[in-house]
């Protein structure tokens, strides 16, 4: 290797390292802040002076409902992951696939909805919900209902990859007598497990950071939130200096599941965003 | 407008001549939908007709019809007290809500009489031409195979239809009325209001706010600009670091990147945000490093809070960008950079003469998709500092480093200010749209749909 490669691979070297400890730092405040023992906000000191479990014991003790809240999220996060993902399928495939009267219009007038702001219609989402009994307390079911309901908009990703799926395939199985329903099952499902994979890490990540409609339809009730707005709160609080190393321990409790799990499905993360860059 | 007047003549005349050329099922039929069907023993069909023409007017009737008919005024009664018992009046919000869900009724009704009549006429001709009828049993298996489609679509239409577009169109009305904390429905009726909301948006000085929309209409634009370019291309050149031949642990520097992405933003948000505070760990390990010797506002000035969001959202945006360009460096043909080796090119000639090139034709529907979603992001902004820091140059509640949507959000939950949300929630729609119109056609890529295929 020549010596210009050599300085500029060390260059590289120290570059990276550099963003490592930028885009870290952060996790490890976390995560020492959350074992702190010391009473207070964020303090001028990263290592704890003195190291505790109370803040992860405040959280499952009766001082907090905590264990409530990650429920809920769960809950949402599981149910809306399924949900939305069937929902994802079925649109996509009838958009791919079949060719209908009005797909062409359906798709731009998708398209044209996406272009409002979500929040717009928060007030009336509420009402709704609220004439279906599913806010406050109930607001699980809720957010689940609306989380699904709209997700049809969302197909491009998926349809985008069954569109690389050779035509030629589902004319073979017509042939033999196939229906367009056994195409589905048993030959496009199968063969698209990686952007399955794919909407359903995305759908169960999403509720995690849900805060502005989740908040919205908990509408103050304790029982109907999930932990993003839960949390958010305690930061907001006026009692914040009390509540900031709780916030890191939970904080700590809810990255760690999804962390890992993004992790473990990375491979299928990439793929998925990769093929929507490219096709939008 | 043509075309549809003359489309709808052609449709009276196929109407007409259905009624006169059919027989008394067929004109029984459009009275009683499905009748036609049943008699002709396609009892699937007939039913449901029967079963929706029944629903919907029971519907319109029963219920729809109080509220559509006062949908011009919005309701004239209002609440009282009588004594100590409230005598409930008009609700202008129900009224206005259930008045569309009639209006949409109605129509469903027309389209599907039209339907009703249609299939008339095509199984009269049919049976005409001596072919036979499909039965019950190949209406319902058609469900799964020629039809397949409107079984796959008709529950997310449905959900698209009650939970986006009803509100949507909804919230559109509420634009034009006087929706706001003195008129809240139900103890107090708003109303029409014509363009008046429009006009105090745009009216600069005197009642009017103009001066503060576009304010935040210019932020915006400027927040998404930056923090999709920047991220775009520091996330490119970070993916060109980390693929570089020789550099190894590649899986480890992105892993640590890709952290980002995989934590919750409220709570990497919401800590970062706190780190940055007057008394967060930044200024302090400043101060101890004699770097400054007071701590610097970051949140409470407005130019140090926008450049800070810009540089923490290329913290979360970076990992994206890097995802993607790694998996489409791969795909640029190595003979191109072999041969710009043997010329003699510099990396940086390289990277501008083919690897920008390539990348931009190649992720233009992303880049487009990100500006729009920046155009969006509540999360980011709100997290950090909520808009602020607050200015008395700016009224409604806005803040330096507000957003369209944050501020729309400000409107709805702390002022209850609807109506002004609405005329917002318009604007980013137009603003929106228009962005995505002009790429559109000026991309060259992605238009031809079927071309994939």
């Amino acid at each position: 290797m020549s010596r210009k490669k050599k300085i500029s691979n060390a260059i590289t070297y120290v570059v990276l390292i550099l963003i490592s400890i930028i885009w870290l730092f952060p996790f490890v405040g976390l995560v020492l802040q959350s074992f702190r023992g010391e009473y207070g906000g964020m303090v001028d000191y990263l290592v704890p002076k003195q190291f505790s479990l109370a803040n992860y014991q405040f959280l499952f003790g009766d001082g907090s409902k905590f264990v409530r809240w990650y429920g809920n999220t769960l809950t949402i996060a599981i149910f809306v992951a399924i949900l939305q993902t069937l929902v994802i399928i079925c649109v996509s495939y009838a958009l791919s696939r079949m060719r209908f009267k009005g797909r062409k219009t359906l798709m731009n007038i998708w398209l044209v909805l996406g272009m409002f702001p979500g929040f717009l219609t928060m007030i009336c989402l509420y009402f709704l919900l609220k004439q279906l009994g599913l806010t406050q307390e109930h607001a699980v079911p809720g957010l689940i209902l609306i989380s699904v309901a709209s997700s049809g908009m969302g197909y491009y990703v998926c349809k985008g990859y069954f569109d690389t799926i050779p035509k030629s395939l589902d004319e073979a199985a017509i042939l033999d007598g196939a229906t367009r329903a056994q195409i589905l099952v048993k030959m496009i499902i199968p063969m698209s497990k990686p952007i399955i994979i794919y909407t359903m890490l995305v759908a169960f990540m999403a509720p995690w950071c849900d805060y502005i409609f989740a908040s919205y339809v908990a509408f103050g009730n304790e029982e109907g939130y999930n932990v993003a707005v839960a949390m958010t709160r305690w930061v907001w609080t006026n009692d914040y200096q009390g509540y900031f190393t709780r916030f890191c321990a939970g904080g700590i409790l809810v990255a760690i599941p999804v962390t890992i799990l993004f992790m473990c499905l990375q491979k299928y993360y990439v793929e998925g965003v990769t093929g929507g860059a490219v096709k939008g | 407008m043509k075309y549809f007047f003359r489309w709808l003549g052609k449709d009276l005349k196929e109407i007409g001549i259905t009624f006169r050329e059919g027989d008394w099922k067929t004109k029984l039929s459009f009275l009683i939908m499905g009748f036609g069907q049943l008699l002709r023993g396609q009892i699937v069909r007939g039913i449901a007709m029967l079963a929706l023409e029944g629903g919907l007017l029971y519907f319109i009737i029963d219920f729809g019809w109080n509220y559509l008919s006062k949908i011009l005024t919005l309701g004239t009664v209002e609440t009282y007290k009588e004594g100590r018992k409230t005598v409930y009046g008009d609700n202008s919000f129900l009224i206005l809500l259930y008045g569309l869900l009639t209006l949409v009724a109605v129509f469903a009704l027309i389209y599907l009489w039209r339907l009703n009549i249609r299939q008339n006429r095509e199984a009269e001709l049919r049976l005409k031409r001596g072919k036979r009828l499909p039965t019950n049993g190949e209406d319902l298996a058609s469900l799964f195979d020629k039809n397949f489609d409107k079984t796959l679509l008709a529950l997310p239409v449905l959900g698209i239809f009650v939970f986006t577009v009803l509100p949507i169109i909804f919230m559109i009305c509420i634009a034009f009325t006087n929706y706001d904390a003195t008129h809240q429905p139900p103890s107090k009726l708003f109303t029409w209001t014509g363009l008046e909301n429009f006009k105090e948006l745009f009216g600069i000085g005197g009642q009017g706010f103009g001066g503060t929309f576009f304010y935040v209409l210019g932020w915006t634009l400027i927040w998404a600009f930056f923090a999709t370019f920047l991220t775009y291309f520091l996330g490119m050149a970070v993916a060109i670091m980390i693929n570089k031949k020789g550099i190894r642990l590649k899986k480890l520097w992105r892993t640590i990147l890709v952290m980002t992405i995989a934590v919750p933003q409220f709570v990497s948000l919401l800590y970062v945000g706190k780190m940055f505070a007057v008394d967060g760990i930044v200024n302090a390990y400043l101060l101890k490093w004699g770097w400054i010797s007071q701590a610097i506002p970051f949140w409470q000035n407005a130019t140090y809070a926008r450049i800070l969001i810009i540089v923490i959202n290329l913290w979360i945006g970076i990992p994206y960008t890097m995802l993607i360009v790694t998996g489409l460096l791969m795909n640029i043909p190595a003979e191109l950079y072999e041969s710009a080796n043997i010329d003699g090119a510099n990396p940086l000639q390289t990277f501008w003469s083919i690897t920008l090139p390539y990348m931009l034709f190649v992720t233009g529907p992303f880049l487009l998709t990100q500006f729009i979603g920046n155009l969006n992001n509540f999360n980011v902004i709100f997290l950090l500092n909520q808009g602020n820091p607050k200015s008395m140059a700016l009224t409604k509640n806005a803040g330096s480093t507000d957003l369209l949507v944050t501020w729309l959000y400000k409107m709805t939950i702390n002022d209850s200010n609807y109506k002004i949300a609405a005329v917002i929630g318009i604007m980013v729609f137009i603003v929106t749209a228009v962005i995505s119109l002009i790429v559109y056609n000026t991309m060259p890529s992605v238009k031809d749909e079927e071309g994939f295929q």
